[in-house]
């Protein structure tokens, strides 16, 4: 069957590279739907507590977060070891809340605003008194809408 | 004859993608922000606290844990395993016990005239609580409040809650609403 016969002599053909690119992208979609921005660099240790009922917080961009623990291994010089409160960047003080929901309410669409939610996320370890701390002063500032965040245990 | 075209060398279209995805892996985070959600009372126009409304002590279930992370409810020490069953004996109050919450009729859409628990659970905590446990507390707080829900549901509809058409979520919300008070903050014991 000389139909049949491998013409010896011949180079074997490159593997064709051209879909590749096409299987990256699709990767890249994958992670650019899935994923969020990492919005700062924590400055406190942050162990989040477990529970079980928990909601899903939509519309990230109505979300202002505030992070409290121990301050890292090198911000403890600065800042001590007793837990602290990061809002944006920085470690700050509790007064300094109303200031920042305040200024986090400028920075939202007008009819957005009372749609604010103010995600806390609280080391596990923490003690409710600064968290309580916290709580009046969103209240003075009338920011009421809180999400207490945490890990969602498996069962 | 048109000529025929030089094909476009795509060899570094991957080389760019790989680079984007990258970007993106560093970039971005994996993690879904979920937690308890909870709505803060609003501080009370006038600043006095005694002029306002105030439930019938019998309607109220105070949850109170202390510095040491124990659990008293309703005045007794109670462990953190038996809170869900107290809560909802506490807010469907089952024989109508004069000790658990009252029930008052209100006519809900869908439902007709049903009776709607007037009771609230009022959660204290201490300076020296720590927050593990509070979550804790809330969480089995919020998981009672769901089950009844999904009771009621199922009572009403055969299905659990989160099969429920929007309509009829509503009329259970009306019908078992979560009522989880956070009291205002009372200094008590510890420093």
């Amino acid at each position: 069957m000389a139909k049949f016969k491998k013409d010896g002599g011949k180079e074997t053909p490159a593997i064709s590279t051209a879909s590749l690119p096409d299987i990256v992208f699709m990767l890249l979609f994958f992670f650019m739907v899935s994923t969020t921005m990492r919005e700062v660099e924590l400055k406190v240790s942050n162990k989040l507590p477990q529970a079980v009922q928990v909601t899903k917080l939509e519309k990230k961009s109505l979300v202002s977060t505030i992070y409290v623990g121990k301050p890292k291994a090198q911000f403890q010089k600065n800042f001590g070891t007793e837990p602290v409160i990061q809002m944006n960047d920085q470690i700050s003080s509790v007064s300094a809340v109303g200031s920042f929901i305040a200024s986090e309410r400028e920075a939202r669409k007008e009819e957005d605003r009372n749609k604010m939610t103010v995600s806390l996320k609280a080391d596990a370890a923490t003690k409710m008194g600064i968290v309580t701390d916290i709580k009046q002063e969103l209240r003075k500032a009338s920011a009421l809408k809180i999400s207490y965040s945490v890990r969602k245990e498996v069962k | 004859m048109a000529r025929k075209t030089p094909e476009v060398n795509a060899s570094s279209t991957a080389d760019i993608a790989f680079l984007l995805l990258v970007f993106f892996l560093v970039t971005t985070t994996m993690d879904v922000d979920s937690g308890i959600y909870r709505k803060l009372p609003p501080i009370p126009e006038n600043q006095d606290i005694k002029n306002a409304p105030k439930s019938k002590p019998r309607n109220v279930l105070l949850v109170r844990i202390n510095y040491t992370n124990l659990l008293q409810v309703g005045g007794n020490q109670m462990d953190i395993s038996r809170l869900k069953d107290k809560v909802k004996e506490f807010i469907t109050n089952p024989n109508d016990d004069k000790n658990l919450s009252e029930k008052k009729f209100k006519d809900i859409p869908l439902l007709g005239r049903k009776a709607v628990s007037k009771g609230v659970v009022s959660l204290q905590s201490d300076v020296g609580t720590s927050y593990e446990m509070y979550i804790k507390v809330q969480d089995v707080l919020a998981t009672a409040f769901v089950e009844l829900k999904d009771e009621v549901s199922m009572a009403n509809w055969g299905k659990t809650f989160a099969d429920l058409n929007e309509e009829q979520q509503e009329a259970i919300k009306k019908l078992v609403p979560t009522a989880v008070s956070e009291a205002e903050p009372k200094k008590m014991g510890g420093k």
